[in-house]
């Protein structure tokens, strides 16, 4: 191996000036398995070295927002005492390496943090994205990383209800795997990880400690993939039974008061845990690693400390429920539970093992005080519009709309949601393939919609209005379901910031994302960042995924985004200027993309929201990728009914069709209410595109005529994955 | 006479999901649910019928329901039924049933080989048993299927086949079974999920009839 050449700090993943950090923080050399401490916690995907000056950006507070960036996940409040708790984060490096556990562990690490937020999870939302299906290896992902979330989240209890799969060869080599999870708490049950009480115990329960996942956060997620099979040992193993066995233990110690705080261990394990609860708490804690449970005969100390073992949680309790928590743990949930330690005065971590103290030092050290780096600002050229006379015109209009139905990007992704259990809780009031995915909390009749959304060759072109228009769209998402936005999540994969424009483009694409955020009212409360997305071949499109949670009063009162009754109105609600510049119809990343206007953007969503309480809509629909008339033809497939339609025109006939921009939304209502609907519209642009009904989709552009049978449009539609995979 | 609300007695066993859907939709029915621990001995006193809800009971390891048909609380189940008490297994229910020998086959993969979610339309086969109520032969309902392992195999002779899967078969079960009574008909395994059908903001109530006649009289076997 070639790494054995090198220093053991360059081997861990920490560079020079990093290690030499070290010693005179500490004022001594550090003993190894302090230094492998260092080199995870201060790694990128812990301590966000490079990408953490730049996420105070974030607006992040809002009079509903019960908790913001920096512990397990955000909370917001939803009325009537509830709270609910969501984050996003990634796995993108593991699948990459081992598709099915990198995913499912994606999902579990995901999922313990809500829990170790006091919350009980309801829902998960997965945003993927793969290079094209016609490679075989990504084809080989694509399949194993739905499995391996299916397999997780299917033996957990907690229903897949969304999230959106996007193809294109930039993420051949570093395909995107990121898990979101919402759950319900009472507002006076959110539980934080900051230690606190001198002489407290620690707490770990869930699985044994093992060799799995030693160094996943720093040689994996932290750097450039290459030689990705030699590093499959550094991907964790999953075992959603124990999960499921932790979430229902959690929910029950927390029920009878019992957790002072709860950790979950992910990254880094054990030494991230210790530390951030430590150093948030202001005190001391001290481990005793020979009490810790072991998979193997014999691990050495640095090993049990960021051994990344899946479903494992560390509380901390008083003495006198140590043993309660203990017997509960084991007798009620058959999990493995031990006292490992203590909480102590001072600031330090320490761990002791064969009666040796081996780590003794401050936790802030770990887990504030990692290096930080001003990534480059080298920004791009500005987007150069589309020559449109570069992009031939179909002789054949008909038969390039049912190709972009036919686009993975575009088609129906039914062959990934079938796989999920979408319905577990019987509270799914709407399951994925439409707008955004409606979960009623359990008990009551309110509801969340839930969607996951990026414009990631927008990012590209012009990563200010791409991060502008992902939050934009995941807005109208949520809305056309008939929810208010509240808040956001969002999940920063980006290629190497040290190199190129990349550094601008993630400053760009938060400030962006800021700016729409402030608009809509839309905080941020929780989020993850994933670097270094690239190889030497290809480099990914910046892409911030966006996790939006919206609020519905009356879940009874939910809007769908399929037409319904023959002789329904159809209208295009809000104004926007189609372009092909970066769309799917184009397929590549080229051009100028209409840059996202908030004005409209904020009335169309409280439009929306409005119109549905008042019962006006029968459905609506956001128009995105493939433009109006894939729009069209979605509410037609999923209603499996037709509309004669007239749009209007722009310079070419595939740019009315096809193009793309925000603040466009199709809805469709009785013809008695569409007056009312107009004047709730006020000054929003609402135009008569035309009727619901018949077997075939009919566009009327100026002077052109396109129809589509709807049954060869869902034929397409339906087809297309499924296909690619055969 | 006082009138007694029936006691459903709704089994968790560790790796149960949908037994808090399952007691709603129980309770929904007119039931008293409570939920059973798995090392119980015995039900709770005065149950009037039993469910045993979907889930991956211990993980599926080793073979769906084939741990679970073992627990504890089962050998108390299977007594109640042999006395002719009514049992609904859902899903990995139904998987339990024939592992403990009360319901006749086996449950293999789908013939996809993969998890399949869908809201499938179920036809009544078998119209006499107490679990479709007054539908007859034939009559249509819309119901959703979430499961892996969901083929039913085995001799229906063996049994009295109360649901079937429309031609789309679509866990490729053996005659598009996809419920089955034991002979005396108080016993059902049933791969669709009937408590994920019980509203119809969630899909539609085409499964409260089950439920119904769950917690409805109990003169099964008379």
């Amino acid at each position: 191996m070639s790494t054995e050449a090198l220093p053991r700090h360059r081997q861990l993943g920490l560079t020079d000036w990093e290690a030499e950090r070290i010693p005179e923080l500490l004022g001594r050399e550090p003993t190894d398995p302090e230094l492998v401490m260092f080199s995870l916690m201060w790694s990128e995907h812990c301590s966000y070295k490079h990408s953490k000056p730049l996420l105070g950006a974030f607006p992040s507070e809002g009079p509903h927002i019960l908790q913001g960036p920096g512990e397990n996940a955000g909370a917001i409040d939803v009325g009537d005492g509830m709270a609910v708790a969501f984050k996003i984060e990634s796995h993108n490096h593991p699948s990459a390496v081992e598709p099915f556990e990198g995913a499912a562990t994606g999902v579990g690490g995901i999922v313990r943090d809500i829990i170790a937020m006091g919350a009980r999870p309801i829902a998960l939302l997965d945003s993927l994205r793969f290079g094209e299906l016609t490679s075989a290896k990504s084809r080989f992902l694509f399949r194993r990383a739905v499995a391996g979330i299916g397999h997780y989240g299917n033996c957990i209890g907690v229903p897949t209800v969304g999230g959106e799969v996007g193809f294109d060869d930039c993420y051949e080599d570093s395909c995107l795997v990121n898990a979101m999870c919402i759950g319900v708490l009472p507002h006076d049950g959110i539980l934080r990880a900051a230690a606190k009480g001198i002489g407290n115990r620690l707490v770990l329960f869930g699985n044994k400690t093992g060799r799995d996942g030693i160094g996943g956060a720093s040689v994996l997620a932290s750097a450039e993939l290459s030689d990705d099979e030699d590093k499959r040992p550094s991907v964790q193993v999953s075992d959603p039974f124990t999960e499921r066995k932790l979430m229902d233990c959690c929910a029950d110690l927390a029920r009878r008061g019992l957790f002072v705080a709860l950790q979950d261990l992910g990254a880094a394990g054990l030494t991230s845990a210790a530390s951030e609860m430590a150093s948030k708490g202001g005190l001391g804690l001290r481990i005793d690693l020979d009490r810790i449970p072991l998979r193997e005969a014999v691990m050495l100390p640095a090993e049990i400390l960021v051994s990344e073992s899946q479903e494992r949680m560390l509380a901390v309790v008083t003495p006198g429920d140590a043993d309660t928590v203990i017997a509960l743990c084991r007798d009620r949930f058959d999990l493995d539970a031990t006292d490992i330690g203590e909480v102590t005065a001072g600031d330090r971590l320490t761990a002791t093992a064969g009666g040796e103290v081996v780590v003794d030092i401050p936790a802030r050290f770990l887990a504030d005080d990692a290096p930080v780096y001003e990534v480059p600002q080298n920004p791009a050229p500005a987007p150069v519009p589309l020559d449109l006379a570069s992009v031939a015109e179909p002789a054949d209009l008909a038969a390039a709309w049912l190709a972009l139905l036919a686009k993975p990007t575009v088609a129906s992704k039914r062959w990934v949601y079938e796989q999920y259990d979408q319905l577990v809780g019987a509270d799914t009031i709407r399951r994925p393939g439409g707008d955004a995915a409606v979960v009623r909390l359990p008990g009551t009749n309110r509801a969340i919609a839930v969607t996951t959304d990026c414009a990631e060759r927008h990012c590209q072109l012009d990563p200010r209005a791409g991060g502008a228009a992902a939050v934009f769209e995941a807005a109208r998402n949520v809305a056309c379901v008939g929810a208010r936005p509240a808040a956001i999540t969002n999940c920063l994969n980006f290629p190497n910031p040290e190199k190129g424009h990349t550094g601008w483009r993630l400053a760009q694409a938060i400030a962006g994302m800021s700016d729409a955020c402030r608009a809509l009212g839309t905080p941020v409360v929780s989020g993850n960042v994933s670097l270094y997305n690239e190889s030497a071949a290809r480099i990914i499109f910046p892409t911030p995924v966006v996790g939006m949670v919206g609020l519905l009063e009356d879940a009874a009162r939910s809007v769908g985004h399929a037409f319904s009754q023959e002789g329904d109105v159809v209208l295009l609600v809000g104004s926007g200027e189609p372009r092909l510049d970066g769309s799917e119809y184009l397929g590549r990343a080229e051009g100028h993309p209409t840059p996202p206007d908030a004005a409209v953007e904020v009335s169309l969503c409280r439009l929306l929201a409005d119109a549905a309480d008042a019962g006006l809509l029968v459905s609506a629909h956001d128009v995105s990728a493939g433009g109006l008339a894939v729009a069209l033809a979605e509410a037609a497939i999923g209603g499996g009914i037709g509309a004669t339609t007239q749009i209007a025109p722009a310079e070419r006939d595939d740019v009315a069709l096809f193009g793309e921009c925000g603040g466009r939304v199709v809805v469709s209502c009785r013809p008695d209410v569409e007056h009312d609907l107009r004047e709730l519209a006020g000054d929003l642009p609402v135009a008569c595109l035309g009727v619901v009904g018949g077997d075939d989709i009919a566009i009327q552009v100026g002077h052109t005529r396109v129809s589509i049978a709807v049954g060869d449009a869902g034929n397409a539609y339906e087809r297309a994955i499924p296909e690619a995979l055969a | 006479m006082t009138t007694v609300r029936p006691t459903v007695a709704v089994v968790k066993f560790p790796g149960s999901l949908d037994h808090d859907s399952a007691a709603r939709a129980a309770a929904q029915a007119g039931a008293d649910a409570t939920l059973v621990h798995h090392k119980d001995e015995a039900l709770p006193a005065g149950t009037t019928a039993v469910v045993l809800p979907g889930g991956f009971s211990y993980g599926d390891h080793l073979r769906c329901g084939a741990i679970a048909s073992r627990a504890p609380i089962m050998r108390a189940v299977i007594r109640f039924a042999a006395d002719g008490g009514r049992v609904l297994g859902i899903c990995n229910g139904f998987q339990i049933l024939c592992e403990a020998g009360l319901l006749p086959g086996v449950l293999r993969p789908n013939r996809s080989l993969s998890f399949i979610c869908r809201q499938v339309t179920l036809q009544v086969d078998d119209d006499a048993t107490a679990w479709t109520g007054a539908l007859a032969s034939g009559a249509q309902r819309s119901i959703p299927i979430k499961n892996h392992d969901g083929a039913w195999f085995g001799d229906p002779t063996k049994g009295r086949v109360v649901f079937r899967y429309d031609e789309t078969n679509p866990t490729g079960s053996h005659e598009r079974i996809a419920g089955i009574a034991n002979h005396e008909g108080n016993v059902l395994g049933m791969m669709p999920h009937p408590e994920c059908a019980c509203d119809p903001l969630v899909g539609s109530d085409d499964g409260r009839v089950v439920f119904d006649a769950l917690v409805g009289a109990v003169s099964v076997g008379a």
